[in-house]
């Protein structure tokens, strides 16, 4: 370790404002500011000790090993729901725009998940044949409202129609799938006001915006 | 072959808290000390992921059955299922096993929170009349804590509270700066009359003195004190990103990888073997220790190390399987044995946890809330006045660890929110997440548990691993101590998070059986081969000797006789520490190998 002197402490810390993720460890240039603040060497690329078995994968460049299984129709309308469960607006993009479905897809495919795949692919068959018996198109040729006024019967489990509460169930299955896959991508953290993973040479606290905030003062500090 | 019928004044077994501490203690005192471990080898600096991010990784990092702690917990091979290694539990009784695989077993992905027990922790059968007394006092080992949170960092204040000891001067690192929802925690609980103080984690929050520590250490051991000084001079300070659950590639917390083989190696005095899943050990005709019987991971093949001393250090119930397992003409009950007491009275920690939404913390300015990834205040256990006049209806204590906030949002982020929600969707569920964000708070309590008759392993006479070896099979019981203390932890919370303006959004069980967590499930099982006065009620003496076969010790957490609510870890190094000082002082008398 400690090829890069520690003393290059003060050339970076310009840039740990900066990008979220550092997990790119190509040679650079400059010194990472894992570098700077440890003096140990860039961070590996990837894992020549791990075996690359499920329980033992190499955790520096990750991969998925299954294969996908929703067919393009399934992705598409999948994609059209869950742009209405998170739209975009001027903070940040839509969920189709930062690839939530793939995760989406991602998510269904993996290897024990076959009853959640049915769940969603039951779910988006049900969304197509509402909105055909009702509006006579398919989920996504129908306009925003039509699309809402399905939902809403089958957004809040509790509140379901007895005879819904198995759609109710894929909803909300598939409303925790968008939100996770939306607010795990870089736009999503940053909308969030998510701004760790960076290497600071200090940790100070709470700033004073956020102690007055939250109503704290003198004595309360020590 | 010749390398294998080489004789090692010492093999230790398992290289995780207790392994690590004791070879490295062994070898810098010039000892030959050969170290088996079952899992592979395991280097922290080069295979980290630090910065890796949830969206890089499979289901963004979700625990898995194969991963259950997410993809990115530095657990190798292991978690609550160990491919291969499979344990039974006996009807009616509940209870989970997590273990590791790999060089530095669960300290490379262990919560780092570091607490000493205290003087009534030592004594809790003379304090309460339940339980049992340890051989020694808090005095005994006071010295080793010293050393050992000098070691290896420790985070914490000394804040003089009753039962919760304070450390010697200078031994502890300064406590990072509280974030809002902790100084938030803290005011409403000094209202409430809880205490609210920094926790101790393994983590360096400035890098150690490497000139002075290492003499103050190891006073008169030259070789001790360079590998030592070297070694420190190679760790950081925590740079406040990257969760330490995944380990430390820069040294900053504590993995017995990253801060006791290093020097141990660099003495010239240890070899590592790893893929070494030792069996049995081995009986001589006089009853004594000749060394153990391992299975080569590759080969397959029985192998066999010859030791003047033999230390097991696998984890307290692997511990108790092994020596269960040595059966022998002399020992037909397993080795040291003689008592019964061999994977008797296993505990582990009570555990209950409740989830809160606390308004004030909701649509907060952004900031950086990492820090040292864990938590830097917690609250230890305050009512022991209470307790012992029979006020609270169960007999010990539990401590708080807190946390929440502004996370990095992985798997799961926002899932779950429908009863504040009322099940929203589009534009407004997208600004009730922002608003929610950093707002919600997770409260545990770790309380400790009586040993009880009805918890323990024994052998599971119809199954064998992969190598051939038979399994534990584990039976479990609470008592209603544990039970009412869990409940009590419910009510506990649901009033701090009242005080905070919040609310719960965990059931909040009356019950205990409903509140509490699984056995074994707080992954801090110790007991199994605990130390005590005399050979007739304890396996081994104060200084993890067994009183039937003197060349053989066990450093880990089976020696414990009692689990207070301070988590294990430190104490196992502490008392492995003393126990490896005692091995070289009888050795050099020779009094043993
Ligand atoms: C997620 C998590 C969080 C935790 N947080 C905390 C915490 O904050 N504070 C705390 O005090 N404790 C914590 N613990 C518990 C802590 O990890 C253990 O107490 C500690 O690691 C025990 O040390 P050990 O040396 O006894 O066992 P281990 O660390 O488990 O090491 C044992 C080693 O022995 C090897 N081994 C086992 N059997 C054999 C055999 N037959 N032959 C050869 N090798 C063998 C294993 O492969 C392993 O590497 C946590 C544990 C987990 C999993
Ligand atoms: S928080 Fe600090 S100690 Fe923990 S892994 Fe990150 S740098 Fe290391």
């Amino acid at each position: 370790m400690t090829r890069r002197a520690v003393l290059k402490v003060i050339a970076t810390t310009t840039a740990l404002g900066g990008a979220a993720g550092i997990s790119c460890a190509e040679p650079q240039e400059e010194p990472s500011a894992h570098e700077a603040l440890s003096g140990f060497d860039p961070l590996p690329p990837r894992n020549p000790l791990a075996a690359g078995t499920p329980t033992d994968p190499d955790l520096l460049a990750p991969s998925v090993p299954w294969d996908f299984v929703l067919t393009d129709e399934e992705r598409r309308l999948a994609s059209v729901l869950a742009d209405v469960i998170l739209p975009g607006d001027d903070r940040s993009p839509p969920a189709s725009a930062v690839g939530v479905v793939d995760y989406v897809d991602e998510f269904v495919s993996a290897p024990g998940h076959e009853e959640l795949l049915a769940m969603v692919r039951g779910g988006l068959v049900w969304l197509n044949r509402t909105a055909q018996e009702r509006f006579g198109a398919g989920f996504a040729d129908i306009s925003a409202d039509q699309q809402r006024e399905i939902c809403d019967q089958v957004c809040f489990e509790p509140a379901a129609l007895p005879s819904l509460k198995p759609q109710a169930r894929f909803f909300d299955l598939f409303r925790d799938l968008v939100s996770t896959g939306y607010w795990t991508t870089d736009e999503g953290m940053r909308d969030l006001g998510y701004v760790g993973n960076v290497p600071l040479p200090s940790f100070d606290g709470p700033p004073p915006e956020v102690l007055q905030r939250l109503g704290l003062s003198g004595e309360d500090l020590e | 072959m010749g390398r294998r019928q080489e004789r090692y004044d010492a093999v230790v077994v398992g290289s995780g808290a207790a392994g690590g501490m004791t070879a490295f203690i062994l070898a810098a005192s010039g000892l030959r000390v050969l170290l088996l471990e079952a899992g592979r080898h395991y280097d922290p600096l080069r295979e980290t992921p630090m910065f890796q991010l949830p969206r890089e990784a499979p289901l963004r990092g979700a625990g898995t059955k194969d991963k259950p702690f997410g993809f990115y917990d530095a657990t190798v091979d292991g978690g609550w299922e160990v491919p291969g290694e499979p344990y039974s539990v006996a009807e009616g009784s509940d209870f989970l096993w997590w273990r590791s695989r790999m060089l530095g077993g669960r300290t490379n992905h262990w919560g780092r929170i570091s607490l000493r027990m205290g003087e009534y922790d030592f004594k809790p059968r003379s304090r309460d009349g339940l339980g049992f007394d340890w051989p020694m006092n808090y005095a005994d080992l006071a010295p080793y804590y010293d050393k050992t949170e000098a070691l290896i960092g420790v985070y914490g204040t000394n804040e003089g509270l009753e039962n919760t000891p304070d450390s010697s001067p200078g031994v502890l690192q300064p406590p990072p700066r509280p974030r809002g929802y902790e100084l938030l925690a803290r005011k409403a609980c000094r209202r409430m009359g809880i205490p609210v103080v920094p926790s101790h984690l393994a983590i360096l929050t400035r890098t150690q003195d490497a000139d002075q520590l290492p003499r103050q250490l190891f006073p008169g051991n030259a070789l001790a004190q360079r590998v030592t000084a070297d070694s420190m001079r190679g760790r950081a300070a925590c740079y406040w990103a990257t969760p330490c659950g995944r380990g430390c590639s820069i040294r900053a917390n504590f993995q017995s990888t990253t801060v006791l083989l290093p020097p141990a190696l660099a003495t010239g005095n240890l070899e590592v073997r790893a893929g070494a899943m030792v069996r049995e050990v081995a009986v001589d005709a006089n009853g004594q220790a000749s060394g153990v019987h391992y299975v080569d991971g590759e080969t397959l093949l029985d192998e066999f190390v010859g030791a003047r001393v033999v230390v097991l250090a696998a984890s307290a119930c692997e511990s108790a399987r092994v020596l269960l397992n040595s059966k022998s003409g002399l020992f037909p009950d397993g080795l040291a044995n003689s008592s019964g007491l061999v994977g008797k009275y296993v505990m582990d920690t009570v555990g209950a946890g409740v989830q809160a939404h606390v308004p004030a913390l909701a649509g907060l300015p952004p900031h950086n809330e990492d820090g040292a990834s864990a938590m830097h205040m917690y609250m230890p256990w305050w009512q022991y006045g209470e307790q012992l006049a029979g006020r609270l209806g169960f007999a010990r204590g539990y401590h708080i660890e807190f946390g929440g906030g502004r996370r990095m949002p992985g798997a799961g982020a926002f899932s779950g929110l429908e009863p504040l929600t009322q099940g929203s969707y589009g534009q407004q569920f997208k600004d009730d997440c922002r608003r929610y964000y950093g707002s919600f708070l997770h409260f545990d309590g770790r309380g400790e548990m009586i040993p009880n008759e009805d918890s323990y392993c024994e052998i599971d006479g119809d199954k064998v691993d992969r190598y051939g070896i038979p399994v534990l099979k584990f039976h479990w019981k609470w008592s209603e101590h544990e039970l009412r203390q869990a409940a009590h932890m419910h009510s506990t919370f649901a009033a701090i998070v009242d005080e905070m303006g919040g609310k719960t959004l965990t059931p909040l069980q009356s019950d205990g059986a409903k509140a509490i967590a699984r056995g074994g499930q707080i992954i801090h099982e110790v007991g199994g081969a605990r130390m005590g006065e005399s050979p007739g009620d304890s396996v081994l003496n104060q200084y993890c000797q067994s009183w039937d076969v003197p060349n053989l010790f066990v450093t880990d957490g089976a020696c414990f006789v009692s689990n207070a609510d301070k988590n294990p870890t430190l104490s196992i190094m502490a008392i492995a520490w003393r126990a490896s000082e005692y091995i070289v002082d009888q050795m050099a008398q020779r009094n043993i190998g």
